[in-house]
Parts: C-alpha cells; sequence; structure tokens
C-alpha cells in the first residue's frame, strides 16, 4: 500500500509522487469515486510539454469527462498503457496500478507548491466535488 | 406501446455467448435470421448485354464475394421490424414530457402530403420550370418563418438545430470579419443547451459561460462583466432553459448591441411564442427553429430534423445558398452572393421534412398558430399546480410552455435520483421528462406536456409522479430498481463504454 | 385544423386549479418591454383543403413518376420495395424519440446497431455510427476527425468528389486554416503521378470519392500507397450501391469511409432528409461524431443496446465535444438497413451489376450517336459524361417534352465543362426506356 505522507496534491484531485527525476501522476480516491467507474482514459502524447495546470489527460464515465491537470510544468515520458484494457484500474487502485502518466519536470519557478496528504484531506472536507 | 406479454421470446438458437450477450435474447439479429437462397424483393430480369465484369471495371476492384448481407424472406423481414416496433415506446402511444423536445402530437396529414409523388420523387437537380411546385411551398415557406419570427430572410438549408446554430454562427463571423473587426468569442448562459458551445466551438470561438441569477435568468450584472468588444454573439435561449420567460431580454440586447455583437435566439423553445411574440421584435439579429419541436414534424427515434434559420437584413448576404427569388409568379433558384459563408450541405435541404413544417403551418392559420403556444403555457402551468409540494420547483414563478422540478430532495431523503424517477415511470407507461438538464438545477426534472395532450392524461401523468413521490419513501427499492415491466431492465452502460461492441462480426 | 384538445370547460377548471383568473394573466410574464405580436397570416385549412392545396402544388412538378428520368449526379432512383415505406411508416419508428430512455427504446437502438453492422460489412470497417447529415457533412466531419488525429493542417482532395460535398468542406473547415489542395485530373480521375508530389508529411488526409462525381473509378489502390507512405489518413467517399461489384474500401487501406447514403432505400425528396454514412478503423471508434448504439446486457444477463461512448457528444463534452451533432437521420438509417435486408446478399449483387450493365448499354447507344462523344475513358459505374453539340439544357428542355428527365449539365458544376453532360442508369431503367432515350437523344441534338 502507498504510503499516502510520501506524495503531494493538487486542489484538482492529482496525486503526485517523485521518482528520482521523474514524476508519477495519477487521481485520487475521493476523485475516482467522485467520478465514479472509469470507462476509458485518454492519455497524452509522448513528448508534449505541459504547463502547470494545463489539461494533461481525460478520464471519462458513462456520463461524464474529467480534465486531468499537470501538477508541474514538464514534459510527458511515459503514459500507463495498461489503462486501455483495464480503465477501471483507475477505481480499482488509484495510487497505484492506477497511475496515468510520468513527467520530467522543467522545474519552472513560477510553479505553485503542491499539497501534504493532510492539507489536501483538509481541503477536501471544505470542498463539495472535482472540478 | 403494446402489452410487453405478447412479445415472447423466439425459439430460435442464440449466438454464442458473450460478455454482451451470455442470455437469451428479446428478437434476434437481421443476420441472425437468415438463410442462404432466401430472399424478399426480386428485380425484373436483366434486358440488356450480359457484358462480363472483366470488361467493365479494373480486375483489382471487382468485388470477387458478395457482400454477406443476410438472406431473408420478405414475410421474416416484416416480422423482425414489427417485433422491433413493439419495443418501442412512441409519441404515438405514450406521452413524453420530455422538456425542451415539443413532443407533440405529429399529424397524420403531413405523412400524406410528403408522401405524394410530386414531393417525394422530385429530384433535386430537376431544371427549375419542372420544380415550380415545390419551389413555390419552399419559398411561402420561406415566407411564414419570416413572419411568424420577425425576421428579414429565412434559409431552410439546416438539416437540425445544431447544424442551424453552426450555419448562423458562421455568418456572425463572416459579418464581423466583413466589418474588418474579427471578433473570437461566444457568450452563453450556464443553462443553455450543450450543441450551444459545441456549434461555437466548431466555428472555432471560444465559448464564455456566464452565470445565472438566482431566478434562472440570463444575469445582466455577469453579461455586462463578460461583455466586449471581442464578443461575437451572446446565444439565448427564450423562453430558457427553466422554462422562464427571459424578461430582461430587451435590455440584453441592447448592451450587446451597443458593444456591436450580435444577439442570437436558440429557438427550442419557440413553442411557447408562436403569435404572441416575435425573435425580431426582441431584439435577435438571428435565431432557428427545429422543426422537429414546434412545427410538429416526427422525432423519427433521432431524426430527420430540420433548423431553419432567420436573419434581419444586415445578415442577408452572408446566407448559405441555393437561395429562392421569385420573378413575377416563376420561382428560380440562384447561388448566393459573394458574401456567402457557402454551402453547409449538399443539395437544398431537408425538403421532405420541410413540407411537413409547410403543411402544419398552413392547416394552423394565424389562430391556430396563437392557440399552440397558448394551449402549451396552460397546459405546463397546470400540471407545475397538479405537483405543488410534491417535487421543489427551484424557481416556482408563472412558467411558460414547460418547467422544472428538482428531485434533490428526494435524493439527500431517501436515495432516489431523478434518473430513478425517470425509469419507474416507464413502469406507469410513461416516458420521462428530460433529467439532469439543464446542468444549473440538481438532479433536474425538465417537465414539457405540449398543446397536444389533454387535461386527463397530465392529471393521470401527476398522479403518477406522486405515486413515485410515495414509493420513495415507503419502498423505495421500487424505485431504485425500476424499470419491470419494461422488456429489459437497466442496461450496463459501463460495460458498453469500456468494451464498445457497436456492430455483429459476421460468422464469428 | 385542430390539434390542441383543451375544451373551455378544461380551460376554466385548470385556470381555477393554477389560480389565475384568465390566460392574459399567464401571459404577463412577458413583460411590456416585449412588443406583442399580431401576425400577417390566412386562417388556417381544414384537412380537404390541405390536402387539395399540396395535391396542387405537387401537380406541379416533374416527378420519376411523370418522366423516365436519366438524372444522377448525387441522388438516384432505384427500386425501393414496399417494404422500407411499411417500416417507415410505423408510429413505432416514427413518432419515437432519441434512444436516450434505452429501456423504452429497444427497437430502434437494435435497429440502428444493425444498420451500423451492415454499413461496415459494405464497406469493409470495423466501426460506424447511427448516421450523420448528408454526404457533404459527413466528409467535414471525417476531414476534421483527420486533422485532429494527425495535428497536420494540409488536405488533399481529389477534384472527383462531388462538388457540394466539396463546397461543404470548405464551408466547415473556412475558419481552421486548413490548405486544401486539389489532386491533378487526367482524363476524369486523378493523376496518380501528379499526385506523388501533392502528397506530403504535412498531408493529414487524402480524399477520394469512388465511383466519383463523373461517374469514373479512381485509381484508389495507388492514392491509397501514397497517403500511408507519408503519414496521411485515406478517407474514401462511395456510392454504397456500388459495393456491390466494387471491392470495400476497408479492402484497400481505407481509414475512413464516408457517402451519401440517399441510394439505400430512400427517395428522391428534392435534396433530403438523406443519409451521412460514416465508418471508420477501429482505433478511431472514440473519435467518431454523432450517435453510436452498442451492445450490452441487463441485470439478468439479457442482451440489450444502449447509446454508448456518449462522452464525446455535445450533451457531455459541451464546447469539446467531437461535434456538435444532436439529431442526425435515423429513419433514412432505418430504411437503409430494411432496404439491403430486402435485397439479402444475392439481390444487392443483382442490383449493382444490372446498374452497371444497364449503364453500359446506354453508353453504347448514345456514344454512336453521330455529334456525341465519351469525356473520359476511364472505367464507370453507373454514370458516364459525354459531350453534346447542343446546349445541354436546351437538349433537357426538349427531351423534357419528350417525356425524359434528362441528364445533368455539368455545366451547372464548372463553367469549364459547357458541352459536358452526365447521363445516370439505374436498374430502374428498362432497355426500351435506355433504347427509347437514346432515340430522343438524337432527336434533340438536331
Amino acid at each position: 500500500m502507498t504510503d499516502l505522507n510520501k506524495l503531494k496534491f493538487t486542489k484538482t484531485h492529482e496525486w503526485v509522487r517523485f521518482d528520482g527525476q521523474k514524476v508519477v501522476v495519477g487521481i485520487t480516491a475521493h476523485a475516482q469515486q467522485e467520478i465514479s467507474d472509469v470507462v476509458f482514459v485518454e492519455l497524452p502524447k509522448i513528448g508534449k510539454k505541459v504547463p502547470q495546470a494545463a489539461e494533461a489527460a481525460v478520464v471519462e464515465s458513462v456520463k461524464a469527462a474529467f480534465s486531468i491537470y499537470a501538477p508541474v510544468s514538464g514534459t510527458v515520458v511515459q503514459v500507463n498503457e495498461k489503462l486501455a484494457k483495464d480503465p477501471g484500474a483507475v477505481n480499482r487502485s488509484p495510487y497505484e496500478e492506477g497511475w496515468i502518466f510520468v513527467l520530467e519536470p522543467s522545474n519552472a519557478s513560477q510553479d505553485t507548491p503542491l499539497m501534504t496528504h493532510e492539507q489536501y484531506e483538509s481541503f477536501v472536507q471544505g470542498e463539495a466535488a472535482p472540478a | 406501446m403494446s402489452d410487453t406479454s405478447i412479445v415472447r421470446e423466439r425459439p430460435e438458437t442464440s449466438p454464442q455467448p458473450t460478455p454482451h450477450s451470455p442470455g437469451r435474447l428479446l428478437e434476434p439479429l437481421l443476420n441472425q435470421l437468415g438463410k442462404p437462397g432466401r430472399r424478399a424483393f426480386v428485380l425484373p430480369k436483366l434486358d440488356v448485354p450480359a457484358a462480363p465484369l472483366e470488361k467493365l471495371l479494373p480486375a483489382d476492384l471487382i468485388r470477387r464475394e458478395p457482400v454477406p448481407l443476410p438472406e431473408v424472406s420478405e414475410r421474416d423481414l416484416v416480422k423482425h421490424y414489427m417485433r422491433l416496433a413493439h419495443l418501442n415506446f412512441s409519441g404515438e402511444t405514450n406521452f413524453y414530457p420530455l422538456g425542451s423536445c415539443t413532443m407533440k402530437y405529429n399529424p397524420k396529414v403531413n405523412e400524406e402530403i410528403a408522401g405524394l409523388a410530386g414531393f417525394a420523387k422530385v429530384h433535386p437537380y430537376t431544371p427549375d420550370e419542372g420544380a415550380q411546385g415545390i419551389l413555390k411551398l419552399l419559398f411561402e415557406l420561406e415566407e411564414q418563418f419570416k413572419e411568424i419570427l420577425g425576421m428579414d430572410a429565412v434559409t431552410l438549408q439546416p438539416a437540425a438545430g445544431a447544424h442551424g446554430e453552426l450555419t448562423a454562427l458562421l455568418m456572425a463571423k463572416a459579418y464581423h470579419a466583413a466589418q474588418h473587426k474579427p471578433r473570437h468569442k461566444v457568450v452563453v448562459p450556464d443553462s443553455a443547451h450543450g450543441t450551444n458551445p459545441a456549434s461555437a466551438a466548431l466555428c472555432g470561438f471560444d465559448v464564455v459561460e456566464v452565470k445565472s441569477t438566482t431566478r434562472g435568468r440570463a444575469s445582466v450584472q455577469e453579461l455586462k462583466a463578460a461583455i466586449s468588444e471581442d464578443v461575437a454573439v451572446f446565444m439565448m435561449t427564450n423562453p430558457n432553459t427553466l422554462g422562464l420567460f427571459e424578461e430582461d431580454v430587451v435590455e440584453i440586447a441592447k448592451l450587446v448591441h451597443q458593444k456591436g455583437g450580435l444577439m442570437y435566439l436558440d429557438g427550442a423553445n419557440m413553442n411557447a411564442l408562436l403569435g404572441i411574440c416575435r425573435a425580431g421584435d426582441m431584439g435577435f439579429d438571428m435565431v432557428h427553429v427545429n422543426i422537429h419541436k414546434t412545427f410538429s414534424i416526427p422525432h423519427g427515434s433521432g431524426g430527420p430534423g430540420g433548423g431553419p434559420v432567420g436573419v434581419k437584413s444586415h445578415l442577408k448576404p452572408f446566407l448559405p445558398g441555393p437561395i429562392i427569388v421569385q420573378e413575377k409568379s416563376a420561382y428560380r433558384l440562384v447561388s448566393p452572393g459573394p458574401s456567402s459563408i457557402g454551402r453547409v450541405r449538399s443539395f437544398f435541404g431537408n425538403t421532405g421534412a420541410l413540407v411537413r413544417a409547410y403543411a402544419y403551418i398552413k392547416a394552423l392559420g394565424k389562430e391556430g398558430l396563437r392557440r399552440v403556444s397558448e394551449g402549451a403555457i396552460l397546459n405546463a402551468n397546470y400540471l407545475k399546480a397538479l405537483l405543488k409540494g410534491v417535487y421543489p420547483i427551484p424557481v416556482d414563478e408563472t412558467c411558460m410552455h414547460e418547467f422544472v422540478a428538482s428531485a434533490a430532495q428526494t435524493k439527500s431523503a431517501y436515495g432516489i435520483k431523478a434518473m430513478d424517477i425517470a425509469k419507474r415511470l416507464l413502469d406507469y407507461g410513461f416516458y420521462a421528462p428530460t433529467i439532469c438538464f439543464p446542468l444549473i438545477v440538481e438532479e433536474a426534472l425538465m417537465i414539457e406536456p405540449s398543446e397536444t395532450e389533454s387535461k386527463e392524461v397530465l392529471e393521470s401523468f401527476a398522479a403518477a409522479l406522486i405515486a413515485i413521490a410515495e414509493e420513495a419513501k415507503n419502498f423505495p427499492q421500487k424505485v431504485k430498481g425500476a424499470p419491470h415491466r419494461m422488456p429489459v431492465t437497466r442496461l450496463d452502460e459501463v460495460l458498453a463504454a469500456r468494451e464498445p461492441n457497436v456492430r455483429w462480426r459476421t460468422g464469428a | 385544423m385542430e390539434f390542441v384538445p383543451i375544451t373551455t370547460e378544461d380551460k376554466q377548471a385548470m385556470l381555477r386549479k393554477i389560480g389565475v383568473g384568465s390566460m392574459e394573466k399567464l401571459l404577463e410574464c412577458v413583460p411590456k418591454s416585449v412588443p406583442r405580436a399580431d401576425l400577417k397570416m390566412p386562417a388556417g385549412l381544414s384537412e380537404p383543403e390541405l390536402i387539395r392545396l399540396a395535391e396542387e402544388l405537387a401537380a406541379r412538378n416533374v416527378t420519376t413518376k411523370s418522366h423516365v428520368s436519366f438524372l444522377g449526379a448525387g441522388s438516384y432512383e432505384h427500386f425501393i420495395s414496399s417494404v422500407v415505406r411499411y417500416i417507415f411508416s410505423r408510429g413505432e419508428f416514427l413518432t419515437a424519440y432519441t434512444p436516450y430512455q434505452p429501456e423504452a427504446s429497444q427497437g430502434t437502438l437494435q435497429a440502428m446497431y444493425e444498420f451500423q453492422s451492415l454499413l461496415c460489412d459494405l464497406t469493409g470497417m470495423d466501426a460506424a455510427n447511427a448516421s450523420l447529415y448528408e454526404g457533404g457533412s459527413a466528409l467535414a466531419e471525417a476531414c476534421i476527425l483527420a486533422l485532429r488525429e494527425t495535428e497536420r493542417t494540409k488536405l488533399v482532395v481529389a477534384r472527383g468528389v462531388h462538388p457540394e460535398h466539396r463546397q461543404t468542406l470548405k464551408t466547415y473547415l473556412q475558419q481552421i486554416g486548413t490548405e486544401i489542395v486539389e489532386l491533378e485530373a487526367r482524363d476524369g480521375v486523378s493523376d496518380s503521378k501528379k499526385a506523388a508530389a501533392q502528397i506530403d508529411s504535412k498531408t493529414a488526409a487524402v480524399v477520394v470519392q469512388i465511383p466519383n462525381a463523373f461517374g469514373c473509378i479512381e485509381p484508389v489502390r495507388e492514392l491509397e500507397k501514397l497517403a500511408h507512405q507519408n503519414g496521411a489518413l485515406f478517407i474514401v467517399a462511395v456510392n454504397p450501391i456500388s459495393l456491390g461489384v466494387l471491392q470495400s474500401p476497408g479492402s484497400y487501406g481505407a481509414d475512413i469511409v464516408v457517402g451519401e447514403g440517399q441510394s439505400l432505400g430512400t427517395d428522391l425528396l428534392y435534396g433530403g432528409p438523406y443519409l451521412g454514412l460514416f465508418a471508420c478503423r477501429e482505433k478511431f471508434i472514440r473519435k467518431i461524431p454523432g450517435r453510436i448504439v452498442g451492445m450490452t446486457r441487463d441485470a439478468h444477463g439479457r442482451r440489450g443496446f444502449v447509446l454508448t461512448l456518449q462522452t464525446r457528444e455535445q450533451h457531455i463534452r459541451r464546447a469539446k465535444a467531437t461535434s456538435n451533432i444532436c439529431t442526425n437521420e435515423a429513419m433514412m438509417a432505418l430504411a437503409a438497413a430494411v432496404y439491403l435486408g430486402s435485397l439479402g446478399k444475392e439481390g444487392f449483387r443483382d442490383v449493382a451489376v444490372q446498374n452497371l450493365r444497364k449503364a453500359h448499354h446506354c453508353f453504347d447507344r448514345v456514344t454512336k450517336i453521330p455529334g456525341i462523344r465519351p469525356l473520359f475513358q476511364a472505367p464507370f459505374f453507373n454514370e458516364f459524361a459525354v459531350s453534346l453539340p447542343v446546349d445541354p439544357e436546351e437538349v433537357n428542355r426538349r427531351l423534357m417534352k419528350a417525356g425524359f428527365l434528362g441528364g445533368f449539365p455539368l455545366k451547372r458544376w464548372d463553367p469549364q465543362l459547357a458541352d459536358g453532360y452526365l447521363i445516370a442508369v439505374t436498374e430502374a431503367r428498362s432497355k426500351e426506356q435506355i433504347d427509347r432515350f437514346a432515340a430522343a437523344l438524337q432527336e434533340a441534338i438536331k
């Protein structure tokens, strides 16, 4: 089980795991619950440059489509191809099997800092549903 | 819909079980019914030389294996489609209180008229002198729409409402470009129908959504903040998607025009305004109507439709072509001028559908049109009154032809959502109202009875909704597990989206 | 005519329940700032009067019943089984709503699934939608998909694509800044040798129609190679009837197949409603515009059908939708499915073969007439172009007096083809009609 205290979080319900020079991104347990059954994940193209908070991927349920935003500025270097056959992994295992993409951060100085797990939990308490 | 007990399952063999069809079938697929050697339609025998195909076509493009179409007898073909027909609710047999869809009665005389050979069997490229009847009808239809909408010109080309929106937005874009002031934004209220932002995006505009007021109207304040010289169009629906008349429309039009923008009316709710007030008189520069809503043509299980667009004279040069002109008592099709946005489709338009709309307007005349809207408004307010206290109505004022109730309380008290109520209504023999739209109301139920329903039907519908409200409290499982009396229960939409199966595999 | 059932008594009771004294009170929600309408329109007609008016207007038109037609150019007269008309007229389909509540719409949904399947079988594609408006907008949607998928900005389009479809494409793309290049043509079809220079790594898609608007068979295999060598998509627009004798575009590498489906069971209708066909390879399934029906099961394991992949559509994605289409041409798709079912495997092939052979018989007769020569040498299906020594529109006036609806004067598409004349011959023409037409044509060019 992932230690959530080792992750960072965004206000748009993405989690971030720092892995050497890379950054792994997925959506939180709270987000997947709000979205309900994921039917498809539209993955970004490898090499795509995304500024912080730009749309990087889309997660679809039967009834709605949800934008997944880049938590930090960077370039997409890897995507979770397994989600093509098994989109439900995002629901079942949002922090492990359900990771979505990996960024090589550009360490832009204008990136706003991310939240800790504790800060994210308080943020969710005070909020209704993801965007 | 006929009693579902008549639809017996066939003894024919089921195909191999797959995730999508492990069980028995209501009606086999067409390709499961055939047998080699059977056929329905037989052609007259070939009476010209039977030259070999190799002499006539490039050898590497000649089809070697016939297309694997099903081989069924005429009897089995008819039986198949009639059994499918029996699985449907339809406007003819059931009440459809669908907000924004105006599921009114579709007059049968329209079918008779549309089926006349003199309309149905006319080629779109017939020389004008051989199409005078059709051209006269279409020209007069344009005149009728001009009068009803208060516009200076009409195009009948768009094949649907969304197509009409696209056409109008392309015209707006061309208009602003011609002023040498290209504009990039389109403003829509947050209550707008999804086709509004989708059409705007397709035209290359940036879409700006503005919040509605607590009374569900377009907010003059919000609009003042959003309006600028970069806004090409403000798209409005009036009455809006809550069924409420936009009281500030005249002031809003002034605001938009002051900044050089254009006003567009999404005329999906025109059923409330016929003979009462006109788009042009409210300050709109452009408007589309849906002939498969207000103008009685059948909904066709999803289509065809028609989305005529009316415009004021300053937009006339940008209309798509071809255009009908009248010269003395003859009619001709001509190409539009150089400022036209061009064609939005091949040939003239959905003439077969437009003929029905023409017949309807002719059948009603001046008084009949007004009676339609008055009847629609009376029926909606009556139904609203019958449901008082049962489901809260977020903006509880006199409505026009439709109103929006909310199942939010039922959801929080008993866990019963709008979707559950909709499914339970099917068990009572009613099609559901529009649910979960507009997005600004939680668990919305958008109810539009239309003017062709009798008082008795409205009362039985209200009784059903009231009964379901009781069930929600005392027997929630009945509602949550609905529908119980339909050919199928709730279907697995997640499976359908995760593993799309959109065609049979012959021989599989 | 009267369709509103509200009686005076009903009205009083309803107003009482609502709590207002009159209809005018209800209409007070329309503010005084909005002028009231006073429509300048005649009174309504009774049903007999309406029918008489309609019949009188209908009688003023030349039809395929009153005249023997050799007019095609994108809209064709075919025999249509009476079963098609019967099923089309059934209120259970005609007056049903879009199948958003699938439990109440299994008839419609299964019929659409079957249509999608039949279209895939015809075209050799993996997926199809439940219809678009007509051939022109279907082509535009296919091109928009290609532009988005490849992220390129150039389209290479054959001159033989129906001019009105090309015009529609231009209208749809005018604001995207797409470069549209026309393939060089030779002898009525695309010049594949010159095409090599025109198709490059900036090309999003190569678009060709087969048979093309002039009836000719295009060099599709060569064009496919060029498209894919350059990483472009290959979009093929078809006349679906021709697929009875021609190979499916899927077999020669098409990525997307579009077309005008009117010839599958829909009448001429003076141009519409028609049927936009759209089918494609599996990999594009989530990019397809319009409604799609998918198979699934219910809680008891019964097979059923639903609208699926709806998150592409306007009612969910709104500004980010793949297209803006909502209403489609469901009834025409139903007619097409019933039409194909009425013909079956053998019948569909028969229709195509008869079209081919009758058109060639007519070609032989007509090109033997002194003064008339074929415009192109390319092979053709059920339409061919000739040049006439007399103005084609004048020829048609003369032919109309003799009871014929003549071919299409090509100058209406291209002023440079002033003597061009496009003759269509389907299975609906008998040898006797064809021979009489040739004789009348010979008279008409004197």
